[in-house]
């Protein structure tokens, strides 16, 4: 034994991140790092057009270029089957296109080349010639009569109708309310833009026959599958590799043309072909998020009792309806919207548009679609507490959720696993100092100044999935963890979920540290190789922790049950009389009499009992039995410069709640993150389409993600509700504050003008949109 | 963003420099920070089939004064201006834009000389130019010649360099006492093009009396522009209250934005007046000795 007792680092040790020294340095291992001998380069010819129908392709000068290898098209994939392949969603989506094309930045060729820059060249060279078609690029336009129809195969515009609530009993309490409070909220496309842009590097091995593609995803698993599905290659012979990923938030969790047509390009040519898309490709074409009007309703007494919300939706799922949701919910899990209230009754509808943009819809950036469930609720309430005059902090307080009732069964159907919404308010509140700032902003109103101060108290759901409701294609959404000790102690633990920046190496190594007393330093943590990580669904939607971390606590006990027989053994004791303290077993009354794990991983391997096998391992198939409800409440203060427009966040408070904390460090570095993006969301992003389909925002000069410069300074804190069914007590966290902070922003600006009259701006908050207010207002410029 | 081939030299002189210049013609392309041209090369938005990259000449990079100029050599990175003291304290204007344009990491490559000469109405350089009345000296194969800033910015990414022209020198009268400048940028975010620039250089007589108004606009049109009867309805004037806003009032109605990205053109013509306004009382604010 060591003289010293190892460190553990197990829950709630702020250690630093076991990843950071390789990123810090820039040796990270993503997919374009991925050099094997002999690789083709792919590049893709896109649709200039919106909607068009393809008259002629003729790849024949791209052909003659020296140095191109393959040049691939529709017609070239529909023999395979491969020229339309199915999305997670029951519908199918083209990978290059025969016919027609339908939204702008669509891929239409494949060029392989010997370099990229010869793939570049010969991209202009494939001559491809549209006649444009009428265009329907806005949702509430395409779901109208008379409608361009986007696809013809389904006959009309409309993806799906969907509802969840009481419908009967939401109009009668709204029919009996003192109050309505209406507001009709558009909640921008936005592009999560990650680091890394999506590629892969395909290889298929003819002799083998085996097919390995290392690839930019979030749920490795989960593409194997379909891949074998759809392309008949056997399971076994396919190996899906997510090496690093310089972040995800959703958006790589899609099947992408390109990841098909480089596997083709590669049964081909027999060689490894890479695809990485370039940033100007990239940005138009892949996966968005939002992109949704709503419009939201909620019904009150006087007193500001709030009984029931109702919120009609259209949301944009364009050209394809590829979502990464589960199954059973075809717009996410908007049905969340109910949020940190007690109302009495809900009803929610959503109509699901086709369009001539690109697929998605559901880049997390992050959840199942509950950032816009938060956003509705959070913005209504405050309509609401304008209206009657209610301080919104005090509304809040009146109606929410009392914590005597959790578990709290929700008016559309979901069961709140815990939640204490007022001590977070409470202290988001004091540490703002709410009472002096609204006395400040009174008396900036009487000069003329314009400040406000804008509440967000969101619930969020995530740790998708019980088995019982949550699937992607039929595949329950468990995750997984298998464990193995090595003789000396040492262990490697994989997972079925992949990490593109959530520290997963360094939490989940704490969790198995918690449970088994081996130091973090001792356990390698690998994810996102389907022939060695056990099977699961991935990461995304802040499931992570929820799922593969419980699953890893689970293993983790598996396995010191068969540690305790072996200390038993060793120590010449009853198994009931030994007693766990991480990292050794001891006979009860005499501490002195121990075996470290260490010990007992050696003995595993050397000297076990006789009716017990050798090793030290085990698998754990997690499937939690409720969701998470991690909730929080921030306060953003904002100033309004008058003359420009311009709104300055001066300060904002974040206090989070996501139970029990496994390493705050990276608790809080998912916060300040999701946080910048929310203020992206609020202040800056959006993708826009004229009326051709035509897009703007697709390159980031146009598309602009807030840099350290303009990002406020971030203050949190936290409270501490932990999960009563999760084994660790935790909750997820990665998506709370991107889901939270957006409606805290625009609360703040629209609270500034709310003497004005003023009762909702449309995000991005620009400038321009804040000036003409105050210029309609009669608020000279200087 | 892979651009086309092209044929690559780095001449040594400046006379080198030219001559290839007048070999290629229209088919060439000087290369100074890359900032700009680089960019649209691999957007291939421009295709230049030679690159003549002016980086190994000598002698191009400088900010000094002489012969009561000041003289900035066209191949002067902009972090070069933000670093500089003497500017800092005597040209308080220019200090303002080599701040304000685009980034850190753009300003330690792009340099002053591809800044104005790109012609872009919305990069920031040029509208300090023309506020400073500020003249450029460029050489071709027939020699040296001076062109003033407002004769050079003649349409969106058309000046009157000749395609065998090399700018080599922006240089700038050094102000008399009692003067005092400013630039305002309105941006979406850092590192972003304006939505609206304004640059103001003022000098005041024992009075008070605007003695030398000069006052440039960026992002206000197809070129970087000189509001002059902006201008003159300052001079000779005390910069009061209403003066500075009739001021402000004729600059705004000078501008010819357009609707984009960055905001609709009534919102922009708007704050070319604010930022007009701010931008004259901070340049008032900080008249002081000159030289
Ligand atoms: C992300 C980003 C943001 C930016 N934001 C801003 C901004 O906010 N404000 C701003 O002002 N600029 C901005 N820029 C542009 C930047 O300032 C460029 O550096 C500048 O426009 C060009 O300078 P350069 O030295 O890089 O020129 P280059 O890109 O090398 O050349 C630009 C053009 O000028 C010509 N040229 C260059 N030098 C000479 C010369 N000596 N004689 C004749 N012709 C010459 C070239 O042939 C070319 O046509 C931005 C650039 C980027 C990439």
């Amino acid at each position: 034994m060591t003289a010293q007792a190892p460190i553990i680092h197990g829950m709630g040790h702020a250690v630093k991140r076991k990843e950071d020294p390789r990123f810090i340095q820039g040796r990270g291992n993503y997919v374009d790092d991925v050099n094997l001998p002999g690789m083709l380069y792919l590049d893709i010819v896109r649709s200039p057009y919106a909607h068009a129908r393809i008259t002629s392709i003729n790849v024949e000068k791209a052909k003659a270029l020296p140095g191109v290898a393959a040049v691939i098209t529709g017609k070239d994939l529909e023999p395979l089957g491969l020229a339309w392949i199915p999305t997670l969603m029951n519908d199918k989506q083209m990978v290059l296109p025969t016919e027609k094309v339908v939204y702008q930045y669509q891929e239409v060729v494949g060029v392989v080349a010997e370099d990229r820059y010869v793939a570049a060249d010969a991209v202009p060279l494939v001559e491809v010639e549209y006649e444009p078609l009428p265009v329907v690029a806005d949702p509430r336009e395409a779901l109208k009569q008379g409608a361009t129809v986007v696809r013809p195969d389904k006959g009309s515009n409309l993806a799906y109708h969907w509802e969840a609530g009481d419908k009967g009993a939401t109009e009668s309490l709204f029919r009996d309310a003192d109050v309505v409070a209406r507001e009709e909220f558009y909640y921008p496309r936005l592009h999560v833009s990650y680091m890394e842009t999506v590629g892969c590097v395909a290889h298929y091995d003819a002799i083998s026959g085996k097919l390995t593609l290392w690839m930019t995803t979030q749920a490795p698993h989960a593409v194997r599958t379909v891949a074998s599905l759809v392309t008949k290659i056997p399971e076994n012979k396919i190996r899906i590799i997510s090496p690093d990923i310089g972040g995800g938030f959703g958006g790589k969790v899609y099947v992408y043309p390109g990841y098909i047509v480089a596997a083709v390009a590669s049964i081909l040519t027999g060689k490894p072909v890479k695809w990485i898309n370039d940033r100007s490709d990239d940005q138009p074409s892949t996966a968005f998020g939002r992109d949704c009007y709503m419009t939201a309703e909620v019904a009150a007494k006087k007193d500001g009792t709030m009984l029931a919300l109702r919120v009609k939706t259209i949301g944009d799922h364009g050209a394809f309806f590829g979502d990464a949701n589960p199954s059973k919910f075809p717009f996410g899990l908007f049905s969340i919207c109910t949020g940190s209230y007690d109302f009495k009754s809900a009803f929610v509808e959503v109509d699901g548009a086709h369009t001539n943009k690109p697929p998605g819809g559901i880049t997390y950036r992050c959840s199942f679609r509950v950032t816009e469930a938060v956003y509705a609720v959070e913005r209504i309430v405050d309509v609401l507490a304008h209206k009657l005059g209610i301080d919104p902090a005090q509304l809040r307080i009146k109606n929410f959720i009392a914590p005597d009732k959790f578990p709290y069964k929700s008016a559309l159907g979901w069961t709140y696993d815990s939640g204490n919404y007022l001590p977070a308010l409470r202290k988001a509140m004091e540490k703002v100092g709410y009472e002096q700032l609204r006395k400040e902003q009174e008396e900036k109103r009487k000069r003329g100044e314009l400040m406000g101060i804008g509440i967000s108290s969101f619930t969020e759901i995530v740790g998708a999935g019980p088995a019982h409701t949550f699937d992607i294609l039929g595949l329950k959404m468990f995750d997984s963890c298998e464990i193995r000790i090595h003789p000396t102690g040492k262990a490697i633990a994989r997972f079925g979920t992949k990490a593109q920046g959530q520290g997963h190496e360094t939490t989940f190594a704490q969790i198995i540290a918690e449970e088994l007393g081996i130091p973090i330093d001792d356990i390698t943590v690998e994810e996102g190789d389907t022939d060695t990580c056990p099977y699961g669904l991935g990461t995304y939607a802040s499931r992570s922790t929820p799922t593969a971390g419980a699953a890893g606590a689970m293993a983790s006990r598996k396995i010191r049950e068969k540690a305790r027989k072996i200390a038993a053994h060793l120590l010449e004791a009853r198994e009931e009389d030994l007693v766990w303290e991480p990292g050794k077993f001891y006979v009860r009354g005499s501490p002195g009499k121990a075996k470290t794990i260490q010990e007992i991983a050696f003995a595993a391997y050397t000297n076990y009992p006789p009716d017990v096998e050798a090793g030290l391992e085990a698998v754990d198939y997690y499937n939690p039995p409720n969701m998470t409800y991690p909730f929080g409440s921030y306060i953003c203060v904002v100033d309004i410069d008058k003359g420009t427009g311009e709104a300055k966040i001066r300060r904002f408070m974040a206090v989070d709640d996501c139970g029990n904390r496994i390493n705050p460090l990276i608790v809080d570095g998912q916060i300040h993150g999701a946080l910048a993006m929310g203020f992206g969301t609020a202040m800056l992003e959006e993708i826009k389409y004229d009326e051709n389909g035509n897009v703007f925002g697709a390159n980031f000069m146009d598309y602009l993600i807030p840099t350290a410069v303009e990002t406020p300074k971030w203050e949190t804190d936290q409270t501490v509700t932990p999960s009563p069914h999760h084994p660790l007590g935790a909750k997820g966290v990665g998506e709370s504050a991107t889901v939270g902070s957006p409606a805290a922003f625009v609360n703040a600006v629209v609270d500034a003008l709310a003497h004005l009259g003023v009762t909702h701006i449309d995000m991005p908050l620009n400038p321009w949109k804040i000036r003409k207010i105050l210029r309609d207002n009669g608020i000279q410029a200087e | 963003m892979i651009p086309p081939n092209f044929e690559y030299f780095a001449p040594n002189t400046l006379g080198d420099a030219v001559s290839l210049l007048e070999r290629y013609g229209e088919d060439a392309k000087i290369l100074a920070g890359g900032q700009s041209l680089i960019p649209l090369m691999k957007l291939r938005l421009a295709s230049p089939r030679f690159i003549v990259d002016l980086n190994q000449i000598q002698g191009l990079e400088y900010v000094r004064e002489s012969d009561s100029y000041l003289r900035i050599g066209a191949l002067t990175r902009v972090t070069d201006l933000e670093a500089s003291e003497m500017v800092r304290k005597k040209y308080p204007v220019i200090y303002d834009v080599a701040a304000h344009i685009a980034d850190p990491l753009v300003r330690n490559m792009g340099t002053v000389g591809g800044n104005i000469a790109h012609g872009d109405p919305a990069n920031d350089l040029p509208a300090v130019m023309l506020a400073l009345n500020a003249e450029f000296i460029a050489i071709s194969p027939t020699g040296e010649r001076t062109i003033k800033a407002e004769e050079f910015f003649i349409d969106s990414f058309t000046t009157a360099l000749k395609p065998s022209e090399v700018l080599t020198e922006a240089r700038v009268a050094m102000p008399p006492a009692r003067s005092g400048g400013a630039y305002l940028k309105l941006e979406k975010r850092v590192g972003d093009f304006a939505i609206a620039g304004v640059a103001t250089q003022l000098t005041v007589d024992g009075r008070g009396v605007c003695e030398r108004v000069g006052i440039g606009l960026t992002s206000a049109g197809p070129t970087p522009l000189k509001p002059k009867k902006a201008e003159e309805s300052l001079r000779g004037k005390k910069p009061d209250d209403s003066a500075i806003k009739r001021t402000a009032d004729l600059a705004a109605d000078n501008a010819n934005p357009r609707s984009d990205l960055r905001g609709p053109a009534e919102y922009k013509r708007e704050m070319f007046r604010v930022l007009t306004i701010r931008a004259l009382r901070n340049a008032l604010s900080r008249v002081s000795g000159g030289s």
